[in-house]
């Protein structure tokens, strides 16, 4: 693959970078980014037209009060979601031409999600939780590598009911990095958690991003958690209020809450 | 195993009360659809290669006597394949310990060798020897219900002579298969018995040596049936034929293609009620599901399960408790099917009757509860597939509401507030209430299809035992008599009153439509039997013309004011022309009825009469049917009370089980569909109810709020199931509507009570269940999970 142009196997689409202003890849880049929610007789103007770039192994942190339109952008990098004007370039391949089928595929290859409520599946077992990704994805970690980086070896057949909130989103968390993703896209994954435990699982996403070079994307509304960052983005009222880079990153334990 | 599937499995363990009420609905359909499908093949296989293998006639006709020689002259016309000529003779048994007179049908078959049409199988026994005269063949039927075995005898009075026939044998004939006496509506194989005897010795007995009074025919492959009956019958004519009729109206075949049909209607017809039913209640389940696994199936299609993958996910489910229903409904299809077989062993005699359940009718059955396992799952599924992603990551929002149409109205300024919940409840989801309705109405409807059969047979009955039949005993003639044998008949020990029968046997005529019938004359102001119409009022027959059972009128395509051709099938064979004058709706047979003295002026003929209809004196009885016994002129003697003991056991035996059977399943149905309700609406607001229990309120009252929705949805459901049983009810009747028999449509109060009573305890029973679980809800615990 040139480093001019990328392919999204998936949607066969080729487009030009644009101009990096940084030596690393760019992963995602997105213009224009609108999204208009129709709630009953409301119009909801989640996004406001937002421009990003974000690229390979940054660690990015989207802060914003609730309403502010990053879990929409979120969903949207993630392919969850379409906008309803501007377009995503994931790797060289625009993501917003793909139909459901392409970004199903997108998000089973490239993506992994950590969400606030982790949305375990009940039923399943952290071993099988995870392998409910592993049974799917081209070229997977096995759940028990996966659960060992997230330190849960000791919990592999715990149901979620059995795991308490800060284990939960790990096993979250090993079940987004399990497929090897290219980007790890967390939204408020110490949203529901303590201290403590929030913690512990900021940990496991920093190792992540650190040891597997993932890039990675969390969305809080906690200002604290950006210092552990690369860049920190704020969002307000659908727009980017802000842009900044940290010189120097926290490591988790040493945030000030 | 992959991690979805045991999600699928774990998933259906967490919900097993509500998938396997479902399971048995469906179970319960198939088990239908196979008990009543396979009975009608294995019998439908069954008669096929009894009547191949015994070479089962195709055409049947009686005559008074003609000679030898007419065989060939019958052979020759054209579409004949094999003729076979018989002598057939109805005596009068004398049976020991039996004071009632019991008809015995003596049947010719050849001494030498086998015959070649209508042969006999032997069960046990030897087959007859030439040169002994006596020794003859018994039918199954008659030697079961006499205890006959072969080396007994039993006396009989031939051309007025008493003589012992010795049984050799015990046999069948694919002729007599449904072995019933023409007019009679059940078989009582012990009042009736058959004997193959050798041609020569029966010949001689009767003095039909030289000749035939009976002729059976196959035809050949590109014979046209009508031409050959009426070539036949023109060649009979001078011999005193009767008339000649295809197999299609031949008593045994047309009492067994009738049942057949029946089968198969109800085969059809009542699967498909309990799959519609399954049907709704997995999609309610599936839908629910659907809606708690909201966060679920956004987290699969995030980690990049595609819409289809997770669609067929929820597919599975359906499909797993259709498979295990349809799997318990095969075996117990089967099993119940193999019991039906043997109860139709005991009427439709069968030398060989093996059940069998065909790949083709289990296939239907896999079929048909996957295509209710997809219909039910569709809908639900659609919303899986078509939720996106990112919403369904949200809690759902919280339902809307709006104040009820009742209350709207202002018809509720009382209310309480718990009765404000039950009700907008209800109608913010009014589909689904309708479908709860609908289902619950179905069990109900259900129980009144297994229940009236009751009340129609008892209908059916009292009908035709105590409104039309009023006889205790008919008595017909070999012959027609003139009047003066009415007034020896009424002077006999026992006989209070009599009246006269006069029966005359016809081919009528309309278009291209003929059919044999035999047109009962009855004198005016008839008190013993006599015509009924719908209400149940006797009909005066009027001075002229005839007035036709409805379902005969529908077969020769006739009404009131059509001219019907008489031909007549006996004496001087005259023919006649006749106008329908009326129709009457009669549950048994298809009867053709006149004034007698207008049928007289019909033929001609003075006040003859073909039997007797007699009211007797209880304490006499046993002398008359000594004296009756020993007149030659008697060609057989009926009892009512007979009749209706042979029909009683029958129904009860036959229609018992089907009947224990529907009760079994509509329970299941009303279960079913009240417990899933319960357990939806348990699920859906277990939180709110939770939230209640901590504001205070009691037990008892958040109970009434789940349970008052319940109450409300039954109550609704009950006098609509009643309804739509009673429609329901209908359509069977029409799928048994055959010339044999017709069941009227008569629900009872009885029949409307049970069922109304056993879904209201349904409801009741599976309200308790649900009600234990709110008792133990556990109030942090509800609290903390998110919807």
């Amino acid at each position: 693959m040139s480093p001019s142009t990328t392919t999204i196997p998936e949607t066969n689409q080729q487009v030009e970078p644009i101009a990096a202003d940084d030596d690393r890849a760019l992963v995602f880049s997105a213009l224009g980014l609108t999204k208009i929610y129709r709630m009953g007789e409301v119009e909801v103007h989640a996004l406001r037209g937002v421009d990003i770039e974000l690229r390979e192994s940054e660690f990015t942190v989207l802060l914003g009060p609730s309403g502010s339109g990053k879990s929409t952008l979120l969903n949207i990098l993630g392919g969850l979601d379409v906008p309803s004007a501007g377009r995503v370039v994931y790797r060289g391949g625009e993501l917003t031409a793909a139909d459901d089928r392409g970004l199903t595929l997108y998000r089973r290859n490239h993506v992994g999600f950590v969400f606030q409520f982790y949305n375990l599946i009940p039923s399943l077992t952290a071993r099988e939780n995870v392998a409910l990704v592993t049974e799917i994805a081209p070229d997977p970690l096995t759940p028990e590598a996966a659960l060992e980086l997230v330190d849960l070896s000791d919990r592999l057949d715990h149901f979620p009911s059995q795991l308490s909130g800060g284990e939960q989103q790990r096993v979250a968390i090993a079940r987004a990095i399990a497929k090897q993703p290219d980007v790890l896209l967390c939204d408020e994954p110490t949203g529901a958690l303590d201290l403590t435990t929030g913690v512990v699982v900021l940990e496991a996403i920093e190792r992540v991003n650190r040891e597997l070079g993932t890039t990675t994307v969390v969305i809080t509304h906690n200002a604290a958690i950006s210092e552990m960052a690369d860049r920190v983005i704020a969002l307000a009222d659908g727009k980017i209020a802000s842009e900044s880079r940290n010189s120097q990153k926290l490591r988790p334990r040493d945030l000030h809450w | 195993m992959r991690a979805i599937h045991r999600k699928l499995l774990r998933d259906l363990w967490q919900i097993r009360g509500q998938g396997l009420a479902i399971s048995l609905v469906i179970a319960a359909g198939v088990t239908m659809f196979i008990m009543y499908l396979s009975t009608f093949e294995s019998l439908r296989r069954t008669q096929e290669s009894y009547y191949a293998q015994y070479r089962f006639a195709e055409v049947f006709a009686s005559l008074k006597r003609a000679p030898q020689w007419l065989e060939r002259r019958i052979e020759a016309i054209p579409g004949v394949a094999v003729a076979n000529t018989r002598v057939v003779a109805t005596v009068t048994l004398d049976v020991e310990d039996m004071e009632e007179p019991v008809i015995g049908r003596l049947i010719s078959i050849p001494e030498h060798d086998t015959a070649t049409l209508n042969d006999v199988a032997l069960l046990a026994g030897r087959y007859i020897e030439p040169g002994r005269s006596d020794e003859v063949l018994v039918s199954e039927g008659f030697a079961l219900a006499r205890g006959l075995q072969p080396g007994n005898s039993v006396s009989a009075i031939l051309n007025g002579r008493q003589r012992d026939l010795e049984i050799v044998g015990i046999a069948l004939s694919p002729e007599y298969v449904y072995n019933i006496r023409p007019g009679e509506i059940v078989p009582d194989e012990g009042r009736f018995g058959l004997f193959w005897m050798g041609r020569e010795a029966l010949a001689t007995a009767f003095d039909m040596e030289g000749g035939f009074n009976d002729v059976a025919l196959t035809l050949t492959q590109d014979a046209a049936e009508a031409e050959v009956i009426a070539r036949l019958d023109r060649l009979l004519e001078p011999y005193g034929g009767l008339g000649a009729m295809p197999r299609a109206l031949q008593l045994s075949h047309w009492y067994l293609d009738a049942e057949l049909a029946g089968l198969q209607g109800v085969g059809m017809i009542i699967p498909i009620v309990f799959l519609a039913v399954a049907a709704f209640l997995l999609n309610v389940v599936l839908t629910r599901i659907i809606a708690v696994q909201r966060e679920q199936i956004a987290a699969l299609k995030a980690l990049g399960y595609s819409s289809r993958e997770v669609g067929l996910h929820y597919l599975q489910w359906s499909l797993v408790i259709a498979v295990l229903g349809g799997a318990v409904g095969t075996l117990g299809g089967g099993w119940m099917g193999s019991a039906m077989i043997s109860l139709y062993n005991q009427y439709f005699r069968f030398p060989f009757l093996e059940y069998q359940l065909s790949t083709d009718v289990a296939l239907g059955a896999v079929a048909i509860s996957f295509v209710a396992a997809m219909l039910g799952a569709l809908g639900a599924i659609r919303r899986a597939v078509q939720l996106p992603p990112a919403e369904a990551m949200h809690p759902e929002p919280p339902a809307s509401y709006r104040p009820s149409l009742i209350e709207r109205l202002g018809l509720t300024r009382g209310l309480s507030q718990p009765a404000r919940m039950v009700l907008r409840n209800l109608q913010r989801r009014p589909l689904r209430a309708l479908a709860s309705v609908i289902g619950i109405a179905f069990a109900a409807a259900m129980l009144i299809v297994g229940l009236f059969f009751v009340d129609a047979i008892d209908e059916l009955m009292f009908v035709q035992f105590n409104v039309a039949q009023r006889q205790d005993v008919t008595v017909t003639f070999v012959e027609p008599a003139s009047s003066r044998a009415l007034h020896e008949i009424r002077r006999l020990p026992g006989v209070v009153y009599g009246e006269a029968l006069r029966s005359v046997p016809v081919r009528l005529r309309s278009k291209h439509h003929s059919r044999q019938a035999a047109i009962t004359g009855l004198p005016v102001g008839a008190e013993l039997n006599r015509v009924i119409d719908a209400k149940l009022r006797a009909i005066e027959l009027p001075p002229a013309g005839l007035v036709l059972s409805a379902k005969l009128a529908e077969l020769l395509e006739v009404g009131p004011g059509d001219d019907l051709l008489i031909e007549v099938l006996e004496g001087a064979r005259p023919m006649r022309q006749a106008p329908v004058v009326g129709l009457v709706d009669e549950y048994m047979g298809m009867s053709v009825y006149m004034e007698a003295g207008a049928l007289h002026r019909l033929m001609r003929e003075g006040d003859n009469l073909s039997g007797a209809f007699l009211r007797v004196d209880a304490d006499q009885v046993d002398e008359l049917y000594r004296r009756l016994k020993a007149v030659p002129a008697v060609a057989g003697v009926a009892l009512k009370s007979a009749a209706i003991q042979s029909f009683r056991k029958t129904m009860d035996e036959s229609i018992g089980l089907m009947i224990f059977f529907n009760v079994l399943f509509a329970g299941i149905i009303a279960f079913g569909v009240v417990y899933n309700a319960a357990r939806i609406s348990l699920s859906e607001r277990s939180r709110e109810l939770a939230s209640l229990r901590v504001m205070g309120l009691t037990r008892g009252e958040i109970s009434f709020i789940l349970l008052g929705e319940l109450a409300t949805v039954t109550l609704i459901a009950v006098p609509l199931g009643l309804a739509l049983g009673y429609g329901l009810a209908g359509l069977v009747v029409t799928a048994y509507d055959t010339e044999v028999y017709r069941f009227p449509l008569v629900v009872s109060a009885r029949t409307y009570g049970f069922s109304a009573l056993v879904v209201v305890l349904a409801a009741v029973l599976s309200g308790l269940v649900v009600r234990r679980r709110l008792d133990h809800l556990d109030l942090v615990e509800v609290l903390k999970t998110r919807d």
